[in-house]
């Protein structure tokens, strides 16, 4: 058992991140993409009811207001959108309070962009690019492949992921070995989709290709826009490599009333299951009343690119000093 | 009984589920960006033995298991359960044939194994990893041939029947791996 003073991944793990760092801020200087900081520790945080956040508090008596640390820097980069900036990325840490495990550190970075007048087919590709750029020493031609969640989701389980048949789902899950899905997920869509997703369908992808999954259904819309020709999908893309959540990817909402309406829905099933009370990001909303241009936006998980890279089974193998240690 | 969230799950912890004890060997997080985060969890029924998965939602709660590990020193027979005791405290223990299975072949009296206790009630007998016990009966081996190749069967004197070389003697000493079955060394006085 090595020293708890020591880091955990290999030296050699800390010259291929220097060295990806150094590879994306060379791919986005090429395509004229700024480079931005926006801050870690923020005055409003995400409403969404899947993330847990750390706060704190400013020591300014006789009010100590509460800061969270960021979730994602999403609502700053939009507001530098919203002032005229340009297409920027950011490569920054991200916290996300209770998420540890094989594939989870509390604490992780983030590559976050946003490109202005791109639609989403155009983000993808460019998604795909620069992860063929990155990984060009791992896989000699990372293959693509592009596909619709529905689709995806049919060929694997044969199941209808837009249409809610809970006897099917059901069906589907009990041959699977998971009859625990029945009454974790009872009546709710969204959940019986992210079990049967995360339990079924990743395992099942094909390993060695970049997926890229569009259309998820507009109950898991989060910050993408409704299609504007079938309401029953969002567009919004995820990719994944070897079965693994790398990131996701919107044509990013830019109706101020609708992003209300999203906050509200969301802090109203917050208040209903007992979870922390948030307030609104009212910074964000002023910055779409003002006017979001037509953008495209992605995020992806740095430290699970790099575990692709270097062949990593645990988040933990290509962390410096993973939260045990930290 | 104490409760745990599945944000203190971990391998070792002893928890109920289906009514039976079960250990966690192995948890997996297991969470969608956007999305429900699960507890993927290997689970041993310790009742059973049997290895089985399951999916929790995370920061749903398990009642745990009253379970817990002690060393015990292993008494006697009477036919219908095997006695054990706790050396230090000379608490007496009867398990029955489902708990002592078949680790009570490698014990015989006086030898110390572990009992792990359900509720203080014996569930299972753990022998030591290494035991050694006398043969009882094997067939006459060849002299002079120390090369080991082929091997016999020997009885043990806990009853346990293993594969030595063909030198090894009734009467002799063998050390044995209980957890594979497996013949180590003679034990030389």
């Amino acid at each position: 058992m090595a020293d708890r003073w020591q880091p955990v991944c290999d030296i050699q793990h800390l010259r291929l991140r220097a060295q990806m760092l150094a590879n994306i801020r060379r791919f986005f200087a090429d395509r004229d993409v700024l480079e931005v900081e926006t801050p870690l520790l923020c005055r409003a945080t995400g409403t969404d009811p899947q993330l847990d956040f750390f706060s704190t508090s400013l020591h300014t008596p006789p009010h100590n207001p509460t800061l969270f640390l960021q979730t994602s820097p999403e609502f700053a980069m939009k507001r530098l959108l919203a002032a005229g900036s340009g297409s920027i990325y950011q490569i920054c840490k991200a916290f996300r309070n209770g998420e540890s495990g094989r594939s989870h550190n509390p604490e992780f970075t983030i590559l976050e962009w946003y490109r202005i007048g791109f639609n989403l087919q155009q983000l993808m590709d460019e998604v795909a690019e620069l992860l063929q750029f990155l990984l060009a020493p791992t896989f000699k031609a990372l293959s693509v492949s592009r596909i619709s969640y529905w689709q995806l989701f049919h060929d694997i389980t044969g199941l209808d992921a837009l249409t809610f048949e809970r006897q099917d789902y059901q069906r589907y899950t009990v041959s699977c070995g998971f009859s625990e899905a029945i009454t974790l997920c009872g009546d709710e869509h969204a959940l019986w989709l992210d079990f049967i997703f995360s339990h079924c369908v990743q395992p099942a992808m094909e390993k060695q290709t970049l997926f890229l999954v569009h259309g998820y259904p507009a109950i898991q819309s989060s910050l993408a826009r409704i299609h504007p020709g079938d309401p029953r999908v969002a567009e919004r893309f995820e990719a994944f490599i070897n079965g693994m959540e790398l990131g996701n990817g919107f044509f990013e909402l830019v109706d101020p009333l609708e992003q209300e309406a999203r906050f509200d829905r969301e802090i109203a099933h917050r208040r209903a299951r007992g979870l922390v009370v948030v307030e609104k990001d009212e910074l964000l909303l002023d910055a779409l009343r003002h006017g979001l241009p037509d953008c495209s936006g992605v995020a992806l998980g740095l430290d699970r690119l790099l575990m692709i890279a270097g062949g990593c089974r645990t988040i933990d193998e290509i962390l410096a000093f993973p939260l045990a240690n930290a | 009984m104490a409760t745990y969230s599945t944000n203190e799950f971990k391998g070792g912890l002893k928890i109920m589920l289906d009514n039976d004890p079960c250990s966690i060997i192995e948890n997996e997080f297991v969470k969608p960006g956007k999305g429900q985060a699960f507890n993927r969890v290997r689970i041993r029924n310790l009742k059973t033995g049997r290895v089985i998965e399951r999916t929790f939602k995370s920061g749903d709660t398990v009642e745990g298991a009253d379970v817990v590990d002690r060393e015990m020193q292993y008494l006697y027979s009477d036919g219908e359960f095997w006695h054990f005791m706790v050396p230090d405290t000379f608490e007496q223990y009867q398990a029955d044939k489902n708990a002592v299975s078949e680790a009570i072949k490698w014990l015989k009296e006086q030898d110390v194994c572990t009992m792990t206790l359900w509720n203080d009630s014996p569930l299972s007998v753990t022998p030591p990893n290494f035991v050694e016990l006398a043969i009882t009966e094997t067939d006459p081996g060849l002299k002079g041939d120390t090369s080991g190749g082929g091997g016999k069967p020997a009885t043990l004197e806990s009853g346990a029947v293993v594969r030595v070389p063909l030198f090894v003697q009734i009467g002799e000493v063998i050390k044995v791996d209980t957890r594979t079955g497996e013949y180590v060394s003679r034990v030389k006085d």
